[in-house]
Order: structure tokens, then sequence, then C-alpha cells
């Protein structure tokens, strides 16, 4: 059988030495009224090759990044990854390991864990990070949880410049919580400073915000920063892509409190959507109520440094009911991904990373602004993603798009009706010149 | 930094080192002040590692030697499943098609994704005996969160208001934690002298305000809820939902499926069960799996079939909302479904039957020489204490899994679950041959020898690791979670 290396000479050995008679014994205790009576139906087991046939089949069959020019962001990012991240980071060794809870035999785990958390607070400019939750809408969930518990406020303040997926997420998690989730609509793309200077009060326990924000924009966050502890709320910025920060003033520059977001575009693949990585930062005072694993560094019986999961008495396998979370597996392998991702490209890559993304969709930007038809429908600073108006409803645009070989952006009806004749159109260092010159062309046709 | 210390990547950097091949820019270069303005810029670049790509591969290299892992040795975690992760389903989860699929593609340009997330889904409805599934969850504990978040949403539209939730005293903590998350308030139920849920105490406890009582089958001794369909039918006399926290159920395949004992929902770690690999502690993933009542509660969107297409379904007015973005973690499904098309119904049958064997052989192997606590047949695990040698030499069980650790094994899951003392929770899986079963179980009888004979040595393990016991109340009491660069201010 495969996968059981058990021979039925060693499984008669087995079954003699426990004492009974079948495998069928070993089940008594499960009471006949709820056993199987009939063989499942499930589809024939495949051998190997037949395997590889079928999955390569369904594979060919999806548009993916390879096949297709992709222009689509929206949280998820077509960045270059280096392929020593993955041929690292697949090493049996790390892949195929336990959580690091006997940290003698998992310091390679640990260590990498502790130079992911410093990672990432350099990135961020905040001063403690955890060793990664699911993705970046569920942190952003477990950031608000913890907002309302270090300041006992139920109430939050949300842009609807932030992921539009990320905002349904903290919903969801709101609804056992009893946090009351006030929306502060865009204006033309950005956060209205003024407007949530009006809403943010002494019940507010957190103003949200993301940064470049849903629609590409580079927001003015130092100001809403000030609005939010004005009010003595926490700040709480949102990201769906990190490296921006190599280049814009991140999250601690601007004292924000909690920074949580999405770690795909640090060395991630698309992956359809997942797994991503949960990204979750904050300052070292409010490091106890942060949900998530954390290593910390100490010294072993003989003076030598070594690494522990630390500060564990917040998580739930200690505290139970009482504990920050309930978050258990994490996404531990991303998190070393990303680490090795931010080794190889260090200071100077990630603000190569930041400008290239910048200039080319600028570019872009300008070429499909110039075209007939097509306006920019939210002017102010982007990064690397811009919102298009289309001369057809966007998703169209998508799909004539394809049939010529682009991933043309994600049409935005699917988030807001009001917008069915806009397009998010996203570049990364990925795309070239000579690529952005044939959509632009096929644009052009589409008019 | 001491001479003896394995260096950190930050320690290795050198100002000027670069491994990065990034191009110059392929567009007009405009000024930058042009693109973004100044006030929104960075003023200082972040301190990360300036080294060469031989350096980082080096440095990831030998930080994995010092990492052990199923590719080296025997990792019998209890409740943690650490079976063979096949090398196949990898390679087959890196094909382009998958790993490069944004997720907004357009459905119709998909379509291999989504048939492969609503095949997978297919099979586990047989497999378990349940109705309908998602994968948004990206692990366990977060399928419980969007159970409960259901079920509250299903009282709701009931007109219904319930307040707690009942786990037994041998729950995973990720119970009790998600019950709170989701609002509910916990009450534990004792486990009777056979190691099932006390139907008495379950019975005193339940009442029109519990919405759910979680679960664990075979529960973490090891064990299966001899009563469990008796239990259901008392939940369900009260209303209450009954949850299968599926972490266990390596033990049930293609013998008993948790939709004919009764459950109404239940989350399955692919991780465990369906063989992906753990990752270090991820990712994992779930399929959170439920009875047609519960359908509308799933979050959106759902995987559906139309003729022969597949779609995503968003319209669903009863729905949670979403608990995650996007899909789930797909890349971690890929793996899942590889494995189940590998094995069919036959091979998952002789998995769990393995998977038993194998766990019961150990636990008659180490009856003379480990307290068992429950001595009745176990199903993919069961429960030893070092409560003997704790008596006898003062040799704690955190003792004898650092001693383990020596003789090339990870240790087992210690101190769980808390209703046995010293608890050694052992679970071998199927995947693990006669031979190496055999010497695991030598293993432990020479650390009880040890025990009696040299506690001291058993005491101060491990002794051939690259680091000797660590400090932890140190490190909790003095937190230091991140280097920091010299002559530099804090951020």
């Amino acid at each position: 059988m495969r996968y059981v290396p058990t021979t039925p000479e060693e499984r008669a050995h087995m079954l003699r030495t426990i004492g009974v008679r079948s495998v069928e014994d070993l089940f008594a205790d499960i009471p006949p009224r709820v056993r199987l009576k009939a063989p499942l139906r499930m589809r024939p087991s495949l051998s190997d090759p037949d395997l590889v046939r079928y999955f390569r089949a369904l594979a060919e069959e999806n548009a993916h990044a390879g096949k297709v020019v992709c222009f689509a962001g929206a949280g998820a990012y077509d960045h270059f990854i280096p392929p020593a991240v993955w041929q690292l980071a697949s090493r049996g060794e790390f892949l195929t390991a336990y959580t690091p809870y006997q940290p003698e035999v998992s310091q390679g785990a640990l260590q990498a864990g502790y130079e992911y958390q410093t990672m990432v607070c350099e990135l961020l400019g905040m001063e403690v990070a955890n060793a990664s939750l699911y993705d970046g809408a569920s942190a952003l969930a477990e950031a608000v949880a913890m907002a309302r518990d270090l300041t006992r406020r139920d109430r939050m303040v949300v842009s609807t410049a932030v992921h539009p997926e990320y905002r349904q997420v903290v919903r969801t998690y709101t609804a056992g919580l009893e946090v009351e989730v006030v929306e502060i609509p865009h204006q033309g793309g950005f956060t209205p400073v003024e407007a949530v200077a009006r809403v943010v009060d002494g019940r507010t326990a957190a103003v949200v915000v993301q940064q470049p924000n849903f629609f590409g924009g580079v927001e003015d966050i130092r100001a809403l920063a000030e609005v939010a502890h004005a009010a003595g709320a926490l700040f709480l910025l949102a990201t769906a892509d990190p490296l921006a920060f190599g280049l814009l003033e991140p999250p601690g520059g601007v004292g924000a409190d909690i920074a949580a977001g999405e770690g795909q575009p640090l060395g991630s693949p698309l992956n359809f959507g997942g797994p991503y990585l949960g990204i979750i930062a904050t300052r070292m005072s409010f490091v106890r109520r942060m949900p998530g694993r954390l290593v910390g560094a100490t010294v072993d019986a003989e003076g030598r440094r070594g690494f522990v999961l630390t500060l564990q008495a917040r998580e739930q396998h200690i505290r139970r009911e009482k504990a920050t979370s309930n978050v258990c597996t994490n996404e531990f392998l991303n998190a070393l991904a990303a680490a090795i991702y931010l080794a190889l490209l260090g200071p100077d890559g990630v603000r190569r990373v930041a400008e290239l993304c910048v200039r080319k969709a600028h570019y872009l930007k300008g070429r499909i602004a110039d075209l007939p038809g097509y306006t920019l429908a939210f002017p102010g600073p982007t990064f690397h993603e811009f919102v298009v108006r289309t001369p057809h409803p966007a998703d169209q645009i998508v799909r004539v798009l394809a049939g010529k070989g682009f991933l043309a952006g994600v049409p935005l009806g699917r988030f807001d009706p009001e917008l069915g004749d806009c397009l998010l159109v996203c570049v990364t260092e990925s795309r070239t010149r000579e690529e952005m010159d044939r959509f632009v062309e096929a644009l052009r046709q589409v008019v | 930094m001491k001479e003896r210390d394995f260096p950190l990547v930050f320690e290795r950097s050198t100002p000027g080192r670069r491994a990065h091949g990034l191009p110059e820019p392929d567009v007009p270069e405009v000024p930058l002040d042009e693109l973004v303005p100044e006030w929104a810029r960075r003023r200082t670049p972040p301190a990360l590692p300036e080294v060469s790509e031989l350096e980082v591969v080096r440095h990831y290299t030998l930080l994995s030697h010092r990492n052990f892992s199923i590719d080296q040795g025997f990792v019998p975690l209890g409740s943690c499943t650490m079976k063979y992760n096949p090398k196949l389903h990898e390679e087959v989860a890196r094909f382009e098609g998958y790993s490069r699929l944004h997720p907004y593609t357009p459905e119709e340009l998909a379509q291999g994704a989504l048939r492969l997330m609503f095949e997978l889904g297919e099979e586990l409805r047989e497999l378990t005996g349940m109705d309908a599934v998602t994968f948004q969850p990206a692990a366990g504990a977060h399928g419980e969160l969007t159970a409960l978040l259901m079920i509250r949403a299903y009282f709701a539209h009931r007109g219904e208001y319930r307040t707690k939730v009942l786990v037994p005293d041998s729950a995973h903590g990720t119970n009790p934690a998600s019950a709170r998350m989701a609002g509910y308030g916990v009450v534990t139920v004792p486990s009777d002298n056979r190691g099932n849920m006390d139907l008495r105490q379950l019975e005193a406890a339940l009442g029109p305000d519990v919405a759910a009582v979680m679960l664990t089958n075979p529960n973490t001794l090891g064990l299966f809820e001899e009563h469990v369909d008796r239990i259901a039918e008392l939940a369900h006399a009260h209303g209450a939902q009954m949850y299968l926290d599926g972490a266990n159920l390596n033990a049930m395949l293609g013998i008993t499926r948790p939709g004919d004992q009764g459950f109404d929902v239940m989350h399955t770690n692919l991780h465990k069960t369906f063989s992906t690999p753990h990752g270090g502690g991820g990712p994992g993933a779930c399929a959170l799996l439920v009875k047609r009542h519960l359908e509308p509660f799933l979050p959106v969107p759902v995987v559906r079939r139309e003729q022969d297409r597949y779609l995503l379904e968003w319209e669903r007015p009863q729905s949670i909302g979403r608990v995650r973005a996007f899909y789930g973690n797909f890349g971690t499904l890929v793996r899942a479904y590889a494995y189940l098309r590998t094995l069919g119904a036959e091979g998952l049958r002789a998995v769990a039957e393995h998977a038993v064997l194998h766990a019961n052989y150990l636990r008659v192997r180490l009856a003379p020489y480990y307290r068992i606590p429950y001595d009745r047949v176990c199903k993919h695990e069961f429960v030893a204490s070092g409560i003997r040698q704790k008596q006898t030499s003062g040799v704690t069980t955190k003792d004898i899994a650092k001693r383990l650790l020596d003789y090339g094994f990870h240790a087992p899951t210690v101190y769980f679950p808390l209703t046995v003392e010293e608890a050694l929770m052992i679970e071998p899986t199927e995947t693990e041959s006669l031979q190496v079963l055999n010497a695991f179980a030598e293993a432990m009888m020479v650390i009880d020898r040890e025990a009696r004979e040299n506690p001291e040595v058993v005491k101060t393990a491990p002794h051939s690791m690259p680091v000797r016991r660590l400090d932890e109340v140190r490190a909790a009491r003095f937190p230091d979670l991140r280097w920091k660069p010299e002559r530099r201010s804090d951020p």
C-alpha cells in the first residue's frame, strides 16, 4: 500500500504482540451503529504518472502568470521571486518539520523566525513582530480585536479605501466580539481626513487605514495618525504590499500603534490566493496583547545563544479561553521564505523593487491616461496600482484582453457596483516596457 | 556574539554587498518627486542584511541542519499526525498553473483550479458523510472559529440566543479559545473513568443556552468516544449543534464517518490527516464540512458546479461573510487532493488501519515501563505517563522528552492532555516502519532504565544537540524578540 511500509508478516507480528486476532479487533470500541456499512464511493486511485498527467492538465486550464501577462494586484502581487527563496525554504528539514516546541531540535526554524521578526520590524519601522498569522485580512481582524482589548473601547473607524475583503473579514470576526465597525467612505480613492476626524470620538478604539490603499493611492498617513491619536484612539495601519515601504514612510515612522497586513509579496507565489502570510507588528509595550507565536533569544545551559518560542502565556494551548487569539497553526514556511527573500534583497534591493514598481506603474498609468476612451478615476499619488475608467464594463475588458494574453487587472464592480467601469491595474518590477506597450496597444484596440 | 554562537544573517552582513539581480528601469527616468511626494517617502533605509547570494544559501542551509523533521526521523507527536509528506505531491503543487495563478483571474480562466477545489470537496464530503464544504479557513482553529460564527448565525436566524459552548476537559486549547472569539462562554465537561466524555455531567451541563458541544473524536487520549451517537442525541435534544474537532480523523478513514455519528459541522486539518507538510508550524489548511441545515451560513464564495462549468457563488444572503481574503490555502489543497487521489478509498482505509495498528503496538510495548492511564484499545495515538519515573527518580516527562532527542527521535507531545499527569502523547502514524517503532520503544526502555540507574543523564539532556537545554524563563522575563543594529538608534 502506497506510503504504508508494513508488510503482511510485520502486520501479523504486531497483532500477535498486541494480543488480538485481527485489525478488526482494534476497532471493537466503535459502536456498530456508526460503522460504515458500504465501501466509500470515491474516485479511483491514480498511479504516479497518471497523477502527474491529471494534475498537469488541470493546471494548464488556468490562465496563470506564466501564460498571460499579469496586471492584476488587489492584494496578490506578481513580484519576481529569486529561485534561492524556495529552493532553501523547501528543504525537507524546514518543510516537514513540526512547530518548534522542542527548541533544542528546532534551532533552524526558531532562528529563522527571529530573523524574520527582525526584518519585518525593520521594513515596517515597528518595535516587535510575531512569527506570522494566516493572511493580511485575518491579521487585520486580529489587530482590531487587539485594539479593542488594549483600549477597552468598542468602536472601529475603518476607511473604505481598505481592501474590501479585509473589511469583510473584520466584520465577520467582530460579529462575535460586540464591536461596532464604522466605515468612512473614500473620496476620490483616498481616505478623507476631515470625515475621519468628525467621526472619531472617545469610544473609538482604532482608526484603520491602508497604505498604499486598495486603489493604489498613497495616503497622507501622518495626518490620519494624528486624528486617531488626538482622540486617544490607536492608529492601525494595514498594508497589502509591504514592499511599498522600501520607498514609502513605514507605519512606525508615523507612529502607527499596530501594523497588520499581507506578506505574500515578500517571496510567496500567487497560489490562487494562498497560502499567504499574515503580518502583525506593534509597540513593545503592547506585546503581551499580540496574538500568534513569538520567537525570543535566550541562552542554553552553557551560555550559548539559542532561540525559543516565548511569552506563550498569551497563547491558546496555555491560556485556553483567556488567550489573546485562537491561532495555533501559522504560516511559518511563508515567513521563512520572506526572511530569505528580504536577506537576498537587502536594503538596496527593497528600495530598488519599490522604485521599479513606482516608475513602471507610472509609465503605464501615463500611457493609459493618454489613450482615447480611458481616464484615470482618482487623481492623487499612487504606488504600483491605479484605477482606470474604461470605455466598456471593466469585466468585459478583462475578458477580451485575456484572449490577447493579458490579465488586464481587477474589475472593481465585483466590490462596488458603482465602480463597474473601473479597472484596478497593477505593475510590479516583473513587467517590462515591451509588455506594457503591447498592453496599451491591446487596450486601444478594444475601444 | 560569542565565538560558539551560530551567527545571525545580520551578523554575516557587510555594507555594500548584494545578492539581488534587479534590473535598471526600462522606462524613462522621471524625478522621484514627480511620482511620489517627498512627504510620503521613507527617510532611513531598513537595516536588512547585506550579503551575497552564496552567503544567504549557506546560512539557511546550515540553519536547516539545525532543524529536525520527518525527512530525517520519527516525529511521534500526538494529535499532530506527522506522517510522510510525499515528494510527488510537492512537485505537483508547484506547477505554474497553480503557483502562479492570480486569485482574481476570471472564473472561466481558472476552471482547473475551481474544479480541483470542487472535486476535493466531493471526496471529503463522501469520506466524512457531510453535505457541504468550505476551504476558506487557513487552519483547524480558524475552521473552529468559522463554524462557531456560523452556528451563531444559524441560531440568530432562528431567533434563538444561546451563550455557551461545552468542551471536554481533554479538548485542544483552540476549542475554548475559538469559542471565546465567537462570543461564547465556555463550560468544561469532565471525562469518565474510561476516558469518554462523562454522560451524566454532559446532561447536567446541557440546556437551552448551549449552542454547541465541541468534541474531538477519537479524543485527545487517543480513545474513541464510545457513546458518540448518544452524546449527539443528548445535544440535539437540547437544540445544540455537534462540532467535531477533526484533528484526529486519521483513525477513522473509511471506517466510520463523523456525519453518521451525528455531527453537524466538523473541520479536518489537511496538514495532518491529508499529509501536507507542517512547514515548521504552517501553512496548514482546513476543510470545514457541514450538514445541509448549516450550508446557507458558509463563508462566501462557495465553489459550485453548473453543468460542466465551475464557478464561485457570491450571492449567499445568510453567509457569515469571510474569514480570510480569497478562497483559502489553495496550494495546500492541491497537495491534499493529490494525496486523496493517490490513495483512493482502499488506500485511505489502509491508512487508518495501520495508524491504529502501529499505535496499539507501541502502547503494548511500552506498557511494562510507562504508566498507561487508560489501558484499552487506542486509536491512532495513546497517552502514556511519566509519573512513575517522576515519583521514583525525579525524572520528569520534560526530561524524558529531551533525552529522546539524544536518541534521534523528536519528542512526543508532552503535558497534554491536561487531564493526565506527566502526559506523553504518542502518535506513530501509518508511515513509520516496524523497525522505527521498535527502535523508539527501545529508546523509551533505555530512558526508563537510565531514570533508575543514572537519572542525572536524563535530567541534563539533551547532550548531543547544537544547543543544550535553553533558558525559557529568561526568554519570557527579558523578551529579546529582534536583533538590534549597533550604532543606530532604535526605531
